[in-house]
C-alpha cells in the first residue's frame, strides 16, 4: 500500500466516525453503565440461559417454555417485537461461563433469564455483572448468590426461592412430621447442591437431631457404594437427604436400597430432581422416596391461561418445576423495560443501571408463584416449599 | 556437563521428594484411619468387593485400548463410544421392552443373552465402521493425526447417539433374579457383583487364549511385531486389524451389559469417563498387554472404591469420596515414577516407544 492511500484511508477512517457520531438520533444516554437502543421495528432482544442438554434438560427447556409464554402474552414492548435468544448454561460452572460471555458480546441484549443451576449462575452472575446486564433466575436456589459476601454481583437477581427456606423446610419436616432423628446428607459440590444440604443439616442439628454424616460425591460419578457404605457406617441414619442432580441422584437412589445398614433409611431429594427424566432415573427404587421444591399448587386466572398456552404449544402438562417462576423472571423484566424505556420517535433508548434499579425496587408485584418484592441482593422470591412423595411414578403432594 | 548433572540432580531430588512426601502421607493416612477405625468389617469388605467389580468394568473396557494401541501403536479415544452405543442401543430396543413384558424375569438367562448379542453386536459394528472409515485411510500418516481423528469419533458417536436415542438418562430393568446378596464363604456380597466379575474373569481368559492359542491370535500378534514383515509372509494386515477393533469392542459391549445390570442407569455420555479411566487402568497394567489391563483395571478400581476411606479418612479430610479420582490418579502417577512401563509392562521396543 502506498503512502497516499495510506492516508486516503485514514481520512476516510476518521470521516466515517465523525458521521457515525453526528448522524442518528440526537438522544444523549446518561446511564452510568451505558443503554441499549433498539431502532423503529427493531425487536428488543433478551437472552436465556438455561440447561438445554444433557440429563438435566427438562428443567431448562421448562423454564424456557414460561419465558417463551412470557414473550407470547406480552407480544410487543412499546410496539417493538421481543426477541429470544437460547443460550445453554450446560448446569455446570464452565457452560455459563461460555454462555455468559457469548451473551454478553453481543451489545444488542439487555437483559437475561437464567440461570438454570447455581453452579452455572456463579460464573454467569460474574461476567454479566461486570458487562452491565441484569439477569433474574428462575431456579437458582443456593444461598451464597444473593449473598453479598460470597457470590453475589450487582444485576443479580431471581424469582425462585432462597435455598435457606427449602432446607429449612426439609429439616422441619423430616424432624416434626416424620419424627425422625437422625439424618445424614450428601452433595456433589456443586453450589446449589452444596447449600442446600448445608442449610438442611444445620437446621435439622438446631431442631434437635444429629446429623451422623456430611459428605460429598462427584458430579459423573456412578459408582456410589463406598460413599454409602460410609454413611451407612457412620450411622446408619434414619433419614438421608441428597439434592443432588438427576443422574448422580439416580446412582445414589439405586444403590441405597443395596447397602447393608441403609435398608430402612427414608430417602430424600431436591427439586433439581422433580422431572419426568428424574422418574425414570431413580426407576422402582424411588418409590416411596421424598421431594422438596417449590409448592406448585399455584391458581389463578393467569395461570389457567399461562397452562393452557403451555399444553397448547409443547403438547404436554410442564415437564419440570420452574416453568411459572420463568414467566414471573421475564415479565418482571419486561415491566421495568416499559417502566424505564425513554421513547424516542420510534426508538427506544433503554438505560442498563435503570434497568437495574427499577428490577431491585420490585415490590407487591402479582405474579403466578405469588406477590414478588425484591430485597436489595435481589431475593425476590414469595417462598413456598413443599414437600412431594414419590407413589406409583407420580409427585404427590404430602406437606405441608 | 557438569551443569547438566546437577540440573539432573535437582530434577532428581525433587522427584525423590516428592515420592517419600506420597507415601508418608498414604502410609500416614492408613495407620490414622487403621488406629481411628472409622468402619466396621462389613462396610470394608463391601467397599473392596465394589472395587472389585467395578475394577473388572475397568479391565473388560481397557483390553480394547491396550490390543488397539498393541496393533496400531494408537490410542483409540472413541473406544468409551463403542461401550455406550452398545448397551444403549439393547437397552432400548431389547431390554426395557423386554422388562416392561415380564419376559426378563421369566428368563433371566435368555433375555441377558440376547441384551448381550445385541449390545456386543452393535458396538462391533460401530467399532468396524469407525475403523473403516476414519482410522484405515490415516494407518500411514503420522502418529498424532489418529489419536485427533479418534477424539473427533467419539465426539461424532456421542452426538449421534445423543440425537438419536435423546439425551435423557434411560432405565435398565432391574432382574428380580439378581436383586439381593447371597452368601460367598460368609460374606455378603450382591448378586449383581458376582456376575460382573464372573463374566469379566471368565472373558479375560478366553481372550487371553484365544490371542496365545488360535492361529487369527497368532496372526494379529505377528501384525504387532512387525505389520510388513507379517504382510510379507501371508498375512492379511487389515483383516487382522479389524479383527483387533472387533474383539476390543466385543469386549467393550460386554461390559456395557455388565455396567447396565450393576447401575440399572445408560446415557449418552456414560462412555466418556469410563473410557478415560479404562485408558488410565490400560497405562497403569503397562499398555499394549492383556494382563496388564487387567490388573491395571483391578488396581484402579480399588483405588477409587477404597483409597477414599483408607488414605483420607484418617489424615481428617472431609468428604474424601470426592476425592476418589485425584487418589487413583496420584496412584497412577505414584506407580509410573517406579515403573514408567506400568505395572506388568515389558519394557518397549524403540519402534513401539
Amino acid at each position: 500500500m502506498t503512502k497516499r492511500s495510506l492516508i486516503i484511508l485514514g481520512l476516510l477512517v476518521v470521516a466515517s466516525m465523525v458521521l457515525a457520531a453526528c448522524g442518528g438520533s440526537s438522544y444523549e444516554c446518561d446511564d452510568p453503565i451505558g443503554c441499549v437502543t433498539y431502532g423503529p421495528g427493531e425487536p428488543v432482544r433478551i437472552a436465556s440461559a438455561l440447561v438445554i442438554s444433557g440429563p438435566n434438560t427438562d428443567l431448562g427447556t421448562d423454564s424456557q417454555y414460561g419465558a417463551e409464554i412470557a414473550i407470547a402474552f406480552r407480544d410487543n414492548i412499546m410496539g417493538h417485537p421481543i426477541e429470544l435468544q437460547a443460550e445453554d448454561d450446560g448446569c455446570s460452572a464452565e457452560g455459563g461461563q461460555s454462555a455468559g460471555q457469548k451473551i454478553t458480546s453481543d451489545p444488542t441484549i439487555i437483559a437475561i433469564v437464567g440461570t438454570s443451576c447455581s453452579g452455572a449462575g456463579v460464573p454467569m452472575s460474574e461476567v454479566m455483572s461486570e458487562a452491565g446486564y441484569s439477569m433474574v433466575s428462575p431456579s437458582n436456589t443456593a444461598p451464597s448468590l444473593t449473598d453479598p459476601d460470597q457470590a453475589w454481583n450487582p444485576g443479580y437477581l431471581r424469582t425462585a426461592h432462597n435455598d435457606k427456606v427449602q432446607g429449612k423446610a426439609m429439616a422441619d419436616f423430616a424432624y416434626n412430621v416424620l419424627g425422625l432423628t437422625t439424618a445424614a446428607a450428601i452433595h456433589d459440590g456443586d453450589p446449589y447442591t452444596e447449600g442446600l444440604a448445608r442449610v438442611f443439616a444445620d437446621s435439622f442439628e438446631e431442631l434437635g437431631g444429629t446429623i451422623v454424616e456430611f459428605t460429598a460425591v462427584n458430579k459423573g460419578d456412578t459408582d456410589m457404594r463406598p460413599v454409602l457404605s460410609a454413611v451407612a457406617a457412620a450411622g446408619p441414619p434414619e433419614f438421608l437427604y441428597y439434592p443432588v442432580f438427576t443422574a448422580e441422584g439416580g446412582f445414589l437412589t439405586k444403590q441405597a436400597k443395596e447397602v447393608t445398614g441403609l435398608e430402612n433409611t427414608v430417602l430424600a431429594a431436591a427439586d433439581g430432581m422433580i422431572s419426568s427424566a428424574a422418574i425414570e432415573a431413580v426407576g422402582e427404587a424411588g418409590e416411596g422416596m421424598y421431594f422438596s421444591g417449590p409448592d406448585l399448587s399455584f391458581s389463578g386466572d393467569i395461570y389457567d391461561k399461562f397452562l393452557a398456552k403451555y399444553i397448547e404449544d409443547y403438547g404436554s402438562e410442564p415437564i419440570s418445576v420452574f416453568h411459572a417462576h420463568a414467566f414471573d423472571a421475564t415479565n418482571m423484566i419486561f415491566d421495568c423495560i416499559e417502566e424505564v424505556a425513554v421513547q424516542d420517535g420510534e426508538s427506544i433508548h433503554i438505560g442498563r443501571q435503570a434497568l437495574r434499579t427499577c428490577l431491585y425496587s420490585t415490590s407487591g408485584k402479582q405474579g403466578i408463584t405469588g406477590t414478588l418484592t425484591c430485597n436489595e441482593y435481589g431475593d425476590c422470591a414469595d417462598p413456598k416449599i413443599s414437600v412431594s412423595q414419590l407413589t406409583n411414578g407420580e409427585y404427590v403432594k404430602v406437606w405441608p | 556437563m557438569l551443569q547438566r548433572l546437577k540440573d539432573t540432580d535437582f530434577l532428581g531430588l525433587v522427584l525423590w521428594v516428592f515420592r517419600a512426601a506420597m507415601i508418608i502421607m498414604i502410609v500416614w493416612g492408613t495407620v490414622a484411619t487403621i488406629i481411628e477405625n472409622p468402619y466396621p468389617a462389613h462396610t470394608w469388605i463391601d467397599t473392596i468387593v465394589a472395587g472389585i467389580a467395578q475394577g473388572s468394568l475397568y479391565a473388560l473396557i481397557a483390553i480394547g485400548y491396550t490390543l488397539v494401541y498393541g496393533v496400531l501403536f494408537m490410542i483409540n479415544f472413541a473406544h468409551g463410544e463403542f461401550f455406550m452405543s452398545g448397551i444403549m442401543t439393547a437397552t432400548i430396543f431389547v431390554a426395557q421392552p423386554m422388562g416392561a413384558s415380564g419376559f426378563l424375569d421369566r428368563n433371566p438367562i435368555l433375555g441377558l443373552a440376547i441384551i448381550t448379542v445385541v449390545a456386543m453386536s452393535v458396538s462391533v459394528g460401530i467399532a468396524l465402521l469407525t475403523e473403516r472409515v476414519a482410522y484405515r485411510p490415516l494407518r500411514k500418516a503420522p502418529r498424532l493425526v489418529p489419536l485427533i481423528t479418534a477424539i473427533g469419533a467419539s465426539f461424532f458417536w456421542q452426538y449421534f447417539f445423543r440425537g438419536l436415542y435423546g439425551s435423557e438418562v434411560k432405565s435398565f430393568p432391574q432382574l428380580e433374579s439378581l436383586t439381593g446378596k447371597v452368601s460367598v464363604v460368609g460374606i455378603e456380597i450382591l448378586k449383581t457383583h458376582i456376575v460382573v466379575i464372573v463374566a469379566a474373569i471368565l472373558m479375560l481368559i478366553g481372550l487371553y487364549m484365544f490371542v496365545m492359542k488360535t492361529k487369527t491370535g497368532k496372526s494379529i500378534r505377528a501384525v504387532a511385531e512387525n505389520k510388513d514383515v507379517a504382510a510379507l509372509m501371508g498375512i492379511d494386515v487389515d483383516k487382522s486389524v479389524s479383527i483387533t477393533f472387533a474383539m476390543g469392542a466385543a469386549m467393550a459391549g460386554i461390559a456395557g451389559v455388565l455396567y447396565a445390570v450393576v447401575f440399572r442407569q445408560v446415557h449418552f455420555f456414560m462412555g466418556f469417563i469410563p473410557g478415560i479411566k479404562a485408558f488410565t487402568a490400560a497405562v497403569l497394567g503397562g499398555i499394549g498387554s492383556i494382563p496388564g489391563a487387567a490388573i491395571g483395571g483391578l488396581f484402579l478400581g480399588m483405588f477409587e472404591s477404597v483409597g477414599p476411606g483408607l488414605f483420607l479418612e484418617g489424615l481428617g479430610v472431609p468428604a474424601p469420596h470426592q476425592l476418589k479420582d485425584v487418589i487413583a490418579f496420584t496412584m497412577l502417577v505414584l506407580v509410573l515414577i517406579f515403573r514408567p512401563q506400568g505395572i506388568l509392562g515389558e519394557r518397549l521396543a524403540e519402534e513401539k516407544a
